[in-house]
Formats: C-alpha cells, sequence, structure tokens
C-alpha cells in the first residue's frame, strides 16, 4: 500500500474511532433519557421521579384484570417480579393487551399509590408461535413451573 | 482474490458481466419472493397472540435488515473509494442510496401500521424507532449531498465521508433494544442461541429475506450500470460496445 492510500486509510480509521467514541459517550451520558420507561421497581424504591408523568412497564399479573360494567373503566397490576403496582386506566385497551404480557402504562402515582393511567401500550415480545405449540408449552410447563 | 477484485472495478468488465448476471438474479429473485409469499402469508400458521396480523413481519423485518445491510455496504464502498478512488466503489455507493433509504421508509411504514392495532399507538419515541427514523434522515442527506456538488468525483467522496459518519448509527440500531428499555421488541433471529420463532414461520421469513438481498443485488446494478453510462459516456469502450450493438 502506497504512503498516500495508508495516510487515507488512517484518516478513516481516526474517523470512525473518533465518531464511535462520541457517540458513546454521548449515549452513555443519556443513558436514562434514551429508557422509554421505568420498571415498578424503581417506582417503588423512589428512583423513578414522582409527581410527574412517566412510563412504566411490566408484565400484567394474571388474575389482576378487573374491568367495571357498563364504563371502560379497568385495574389491573403490573409487575417485574420484585414489585407490583396497580395501574387504573379508563379507555381502550390495545389488541395485545393479556394476562401475564407485557404492557407500558404513561400516567402518575397518586397519593394511595395506586398509577392512574392516561395511555396504555402492548409491549409484544420476540416469540412467534402458532397456538397448538403456545397451548402444549403451556400444559408442559404446568406443575413444573409456577404460573 | 485480488486479480478477481481488479477485474470488476473494471467499468467494461463490470458492465459485460452484469449484463449476464442480470437474467440469472432476476429469475431466482422472483422465485424466492413467490414461495416467501405463498410460505408467509398463506402456509405459516397464526400466531398465538397476534393472530394473522403478525404476517406483516415478512415484509417489515427483511426490509428492516435490508436498510442495515445496505448501509454497511455504502459506507465499506464509502471507504474503498477514499482509499483506492475507484471509480465502480464510488457508483456502488451512490447506486445503494435511494434503494437503502426506500427500505428504510418500507420498514417505518410497515411498523406503523403494525403499531397501532398491537401496541395501540402509530408512533413511539423508543430508541429502535428514534434511531431507525434517523437512518432514514442519513439516507436523505447522502442523496441530497450528492446532488449538491456537480463535480460527480468530489460529490463521492464527500458522502463517502458522510456515509462513515454515520456507520456509528448502525450497532445503534441494532443493538438499541438491548441496551435500553424500548417497546419495540427484542430481537428473535438475530441473536446468540436459537431463533425464537416456530420454524414454519422461520423459513418463509428467511426465503423473504434472502428475495429482498436479490431484489437489492439487481436495482443496484441496474442503477450502477446507468451511473457509468452516465459518467464514461464519453470513453472508448461504451463507443466500442455502442458500435458493436
Amino acid at each position: 500500500m502506497n504512503p498516500q492510500r495508508k495516510r487515507r486509510l488512517l484518516f478513516i480509521g481516526l474517523l470512525i474511532a473518533g465518531t464511535g467514541t462520541a457517540a458513546g459517550l454521548a449515549l452513555y451520558a443519556f443513558n436514562q433519557n434514551m429508557m422509554y420507561y421505568y420498571k415498578p421497581a424503581e417506582v417503588v424504591s423512589g428512583e423513578a421521579p414522582a409527581n410527574t408523568t412517566i412510563r412504566v412497564g411490566g408484565l400484567v399479573v394474571s388474575g389482576s384484570v378487573h374491568k367495571e360494567d357498563e364504563s371502560t373503566d379497568v385495574s389491573f397490576v403490573i409487575t417485574d417480579l420484585h414489585s407490583n403496582i396497580r395501574v387504573q386506566y379508563k379507555g381502550i385497551l390495545p389488541d395485545l393487551f393479556r394476562e401475564g404480557q407485557g404492557v407500558v402504562v404513561r400516567g402518575r402515582l397518586n397519593k394511595e399509590g395506586i398509577f392512574v393511567a392516561e395511555e396504555v401500550l402492548a409491549k409484544h415480545d420476540e416469540k412467534y408461535m402458532p397456538p397448538e405449540v403456545a397451548d402444549s408449552l403451556s400444559e408442559n410447563a404446568n406443575g413444573t413451573r409456577p404460573q | 482474490m485480488w486479480t478477481i477484485f481488479h477485474r470488476w472495478a473494471s467499468p467494461p468488465y463490470f458492465y459485460r458481466q452484469s449484463t449476464r448476471l442480470l437474467p440469472w438474479l432476476s429469475a431466482i429473485c422472483a422465485l424466492l419472493i413467490i414461495a416467501g409469499l405463498i410460505g408467509g402469508l398463506i402456509l405459516a400458521p397464526s400466531d398465538y397472540q397476534q393472530g394473522e396480523s403478525y404476517r406483516i413481519i415478512y415484509i417489515h423485518v427483511p426490509s428492516a435488515w435490508m436498510s442495515l445491510f445496505i448501509y454497511m455496504v455504502m459506507a465499506s464502498s464509502g471507504a474503498i473509494a477514499l482509499i483506492w478512488r475507484i471509480k465502480l466503489a464510488e457508483v456502488m455507493l451512490v447506486a445503494s442510496a435511494p434503494i437503502g433509504a426506500s427500505f428504510t421508509l418500507l420498514a417505518l411504514l410497515t411498523g406503523v401500521l403494525w403499531g397501532k392495532p398491537m401496541w395501540g399507538a402509530w408512533w413511539v419515541w423508543d430508541a429502535r424507532l428514534t434511531s431507525e427514523l434517523l437512518l432514514l434522515f442519513l439516507y436523505l442527506g447522502i442523496i441530497a449531498l450528492y446532488n449538491a456538488i456537480d463535480d460527480k468525483r468530489r460529490a463521492a467522496s464527500a458522502i463517502a465521508v458522510l456515509a462513515l459518519v454515520g456507520v456509528v448509527n448502525i450497532p445503534i440500531i441494532h443493538y438499541s433494544v438491548q441496551w435500553w428499555s424500548t417497546l419495540h421488541q427484542g430481537p428473535t433471529v438475530t441473536k446468540f442461541g436459537a431463533p425464537s420463532i416456530y420454524i414454519g414461520m422461520l423459513i418463509p421469513l428467511l426465503l423473504m429475506a434472502l428475495g429482498f438481498m436479490l431484489f437489492y443485488a439487481i436495482s443496484v446494478l441496474l442503477r450502477a450500470r446507468t451511473e457509468l453510462l452516465a459518467r464514461e459516456a464519453a470513453s472508448r469502450w461504451v463507443r466500442e460496445m455502442l458500435e458493436e450493438a
């Protein structure tokens, strides 16, 4: 490789290393802001800001969903398997809202420690399978693992 | 290896070989996409959570993969163009940009359509969606910068530098769903360990991904040939080729 090409290669290496370092440092500094939601444990321990609108993400606890008759009021508990938060919501739930599945709720914590949500988004996981496979998986899991 | 590289970098050789390659690529691409669509839209079972709606992944996921892959091709071509001043690398860089932008837009739009019924929102500003939108702007910036400079060789050097600066966004897009909490789900296929997707759903997805890859190869060859002819219109090999025809 002639010296001129070597110099250009070095320039490209430095360019990529430089932008990589700058982006890495910036993202590290803004790490908390890059998070789309807090975990229930962070809300309960007080790490998440209080008295302001935040997003919290967790799994909907099976059996915790209560729907009011003749209204769209709904309440459910979300968990990160360490802490639980009860959520109140008035409105239409997305198609993927299920017990045992992930959701991200936006709203604020009231004085009683109940999270009053203005918006509920379903968070899909990365698993894709036909219903029969899902059924046989949950049958196999019954008894060996608490649901 | 180096002799093949050098031979392909010569415009007349590239032009002649790509003429012979294109019909084959087109036939294989059509077969793959037809097989992938039949497999994905008809043969694959419905999903246990999303029902039929999940089938948008047969467009969304290959488009998103291509949006990253084409950017990597552009950054590599940019590096080759800057170091060795090879005309063909410049041409590949320029020819790839609109195709990459289209795949990025397709990935974003199919995501928007799927997001409303499934998540409950058309768009959210989480790390994955935001970084992919940034990729679209990078592509558009590269196209605009190239068109803003009249001297096409200088324009190619400028966009090569821009493409290399933007390459930092590629790992950010890929790892965004692991580094930060996002509404977008984590990786299903591109991760260590077995893919968390049923095999009957995975095979059509991989067929579509290969089909999209060949579609890119075909479109980039066609665009690169046009760009080469435009740049080399006055050269001897173009004149000789026209006289033969």
